[in-house]
């Protein structure tokens, strides 16, 4: 925003910064649990890359989480832009799942954590109290790394949030809401005989795109999706990538993954994260073909994570 | 990081390996057969634990089942009665229902007896006579006359309750051989008995008043109807308050307050509340409920109170364990899209939480149905003819009734101890069967 002037992460002219400047950890990184000073040198106090957009549908600035005394996010400067799929990688418990869950204010069910500084959606502060936490949810949607339909049948797992929400009024309403969601996960075929079956009934990866039905079906703006295919095979997986594929078209999706090669496909910026830093922004493409900072090059090259 | 690479001459020769392995040699025979031993040690100490309890509860049912079943039959004689107006003592044969009230209808019964047995005329003797039916029999015949006033005048054959005596002897409790010194029943008695079976006018026939009549000092007439309409009200009633309180509690608990020193006090308190001995809480209904609030004695709704005090401390334990049970992952799911904590806690983490609230209800109602100490101190206590009809009447409660009983000399009470003590166990079954079919009912996967 521009009201934030004092901007820590002002976008570097170009790959000006050195990645030989940065010292590089001799024997791959221990892991996470490092104590912080052991591992700053190694994580850089400015973001390289761009991550400011024109028009952005969320912006953060500065945003910081502790869970009690520990700090798990230094700082991050991200903005998501409109119909675009942003890929949030890095190794396991560098903060991308915690930047994605303070986007709808998940770590607020978090007992200690505390999230500092701002996020804007279309402009609005989630944190400003004329912004109700429930109305914040319903319009940035959000998909689990376990798929975790409700145990009801298929057809309330889908038609529930719009009822909460009070989208629909009528059955029939509820019943082309409920069609037009699961077609959109492009689950409807699969399933339309059996809307009354258990959503717990079905397949890992069935579940998978009945949750995403589930979240579409509240019509958010947003939907943050949390490494959504890491219990899935490879089918159901290629299936879900298609999906979100498809969905950019009308969402804004950001989404948390372990596999590089599934944000190579699916995603048009990717964000590196590392030991809660936001290391470097960019295109998919720059990313993975030409990343500027060394422990990117690291990470992507699978040196460590 | 580079990976250590795997090379095969860091493995030792095979040969090598068989020689040195550890698992080869006649140490580790002896091992695994120690191993193997002490396995079967272990499960036998489990088979054994589970016989000894099994031949305990066997001894425990073997017992009471033994003792009580006989009291569900109670012996009857069969009187040929003479409802004559002279014989009742009423002036006309269409008498008031105050007269039809007032009338004396054991002068039917020591009538109808005196025409069997003419030969016993000395006083003594009649009286004797008059003691194999039931002092409770008039009261019978009062009731029928009241219900049917045409009875007056008529002659009917009626089956009327007999003695306890009567019936011990009937049922063999004791045996014709002892010395009449040595029990209450003489042996004239006895040849009135036996004539009176020859003739088939005696017969064991089943006990209705048992179940459906109050408690009495005569244990012929003693029923457990005024116990059970106890247990009954005051049992509803203690589930109407603990279970909507203990849930309420538990989801406050669990799902909404925010981590604290006092919520850690708050479920120190409740679980050493659980452990309190009963009695205390007798003693707390006792100064609050009756002296305090003034609410009346020995009535169901102070026993509810008192017990609804000491369930809930089991219902919110139980209920807090099924709210744990629930995976977290529902919760995220139903707030990840929306829904507020209201909406997520009643709509999908109560529904699966539902049969382990509901058992952990069941577990506190059948504790509260067994409970006798704290009813000690708010009055239960007592002596109840009537059947309670109210939540405010006095009224006692099964346990209380088998400890009254228990206490009695008569030996006609013995077998009613144990047969109460066999109803009170059939409705703990019954109700543990429900709480295991609302669980199946309610049970949901995840």
């Amino acid at each position: 925003m521009q009201s934030m002037s004092l901007d820590p992460a002002q976008p570097s002219a170009g790959p000006a910064a050195d990645p030989v400047t940065v010292p590089r950890p001799e024997t791959g990184l221990s892991r996470q649990s490092q104590p912080v000073p052991r591992t700053l040198p190694s994580a850089p106090e400015r973001t390289l890359g761009e991550p400011r957009v024109r028009n952005a549908a969320i912006t953060s600035r500065m945003v910081s989480v502790h869970y009690g005394a520990k700090r798990a996010l230094f700082d991050i400067d991200l903005d998501i832009g409109r119909h675009e799929v942003i890929a949030l990688i890095g190794p396991s418990g560098c903060g991308k799942s915690t930047f994605l869950r303070c986007l709808n204010r998940m770590n607020d069910t978090i007992e200690g954590c505390r999230v500092s500084g701002e996020i804007r959606i279309d402009g609005q502060d989630v944190h400003s109290p004329e912004l109700d936490v429930v109305q914040l949810r319903a319009r940035v949607g959000m998909v689990f790394q376990k798929p975790n339909p409700f145990p009801k049948s298929i057809y309330d797992n889908v038609a529930y949030g719009p009822r909460i929400h009070g989208l629909v009024r009528t059955k029939p309403e509820t019943d082309e809401l409920v069609e037009k969601s699961l077609t959109r996960a492009g689950l409807f075929e699969e399933v339309k005989d059996r809307l009354k079956a258990p959503g717990t009934s079905l397949s890992g990866g069935q579940q998978q795109r009945l949750c995403i039905a589930r979240a579409i079906a509240v019509q958010p703006e947003v939907i943050l999706m949390d490494e959504p295919c890491s219990a899935l095979d490879p089918i159901a997986t290629a299936k879900v990538e298609q999906l979100i594929d498809d969905l950019r078209k009308n969402y804004t999706i950001a989404i948390v993954t372990h596999s590089m090669q599934q944000a190579a496909r699916v995603s048009q910026r990717t964000a590196y994260f590392h030991l809660g830093r936001l290391v470097e922004v960019g295109t998919t493409s720059q990313i993975f073909r030409n990343p500027e900072h060394q422990l990117t090059v690291d990470y992507i090259t699978g040196r460590f994570g | 990081m580079p990976r250590a690479p795997f090379s095969p001459a860091r493995s030792p020769p095979a040969s090598e390996a068989k020689l040195s392995s550890p698992h080869r040699s006649a140490a580790a025979a002896a091992r695994t057969r120690r191993r193997q031993l002490s396995e079967r040690l272990f499960r036998a100490c489990g088979a054994i634990a589970i016989s000894l309890g099994l031949l305990f509860v066997a001894a425990l049912f073997y017992s009471i089942i033994s003792h009580g079943h006989t009291a569900f039959w109670q012996t009857e004689l069969r009187l040929d009665l003479e409802f004559a107006p002279a014989t009742l003592g009423l002036g006309s044969s269409t008498p008031s229902p105050a007269e039809l009230g007032a009338a004396d209808y054991g002068a039917v019964i020591r009538e109808s007896l005196a025409r069997e047995f003419p030969e016993v005329v000395e006083r003594k003797e009649r009286r004797d006579l008059a003691g194999l039916v039931s002092s409770g029999a008039p009261f019978t015949l009062r009731e029928l006359a009241l219900a049917d006033p045409s009875l007056i005048g008529s002659k009917r054959s009626l089956w009327l309750i007999a003695d306890d005596e009567v019936d011990m002897f009937v049922k063999g409790t004791f045996d014709r051989a002892t010395l009449e010194a040595e029990r209450r029943f003489k042996d004239r008695q006895i040849a009135w008995i036996d004539r009176l079976q020859a003739e088939g006018r005696i017969e064991k026939r089943f006990n209705s008043g048992f179940f459906t009549s109050g408690d009495s000092r005569e244990p012929e007439l003693a029923g457990l109807g005024g116990a059970f309409m106890g247990s009954v009200y005051t049992l509803l009633l203690t589930l109407l308050l603990s279970f909507p309180l203990g849930v309420a509690a538990a989801l406050y608990l669990e799902e909404f307050a925010p981590k604290s020193r006092w919520l850690d006090l708050i479920e120190v308190a409740i679980n050493n509340l659980a452990a309190v001995p009963s009695i205390v809480f007798g003693l707390l209904g006792l100064a609050l409920f009756i002296n305090f609030f003034g609410l009346p004695r020995s009535s169901p709704l102070v026993a509810s109170l008192v017990l609804t005090l000491m369930t809930l401390p089991i219902i919110i334990i139980a209920s807090r364990a099924a709210l744990r049970s629930v995976p977290n992952s529902i919760r995220q799911a139903a707030l990840g899209m929306g829904a507020s904590r209201r909406q997520t806690v009643l709509h999908h983490v109560v529904p699966l939480a539902l049969p382990g609230m509901l058992t952990g209800a069941i577990v506190g109602m059948a504790r509260a149905l067994g409970e006798t100490a704290p009813l000690l101190m708010i009055g239960m206590v007592a002596f109840l003819v009537n059947v309670p009809k109210g939540f405010t009447e006095p009224a006692t409660l099964l346990p209380v009734q088998i400890f009254l009983w228990a206490d009695s000399p008569e030996r006609a009470f013995a077998e009613r101890t144990s047969a109460a003590i066999m109803v009170l166990l059939v409705f703990l079954m019954l109700m543990n069967s429900l709480a295991v079919i609302l669980r199946q009912r309610f049970e949901r996967r995840w």
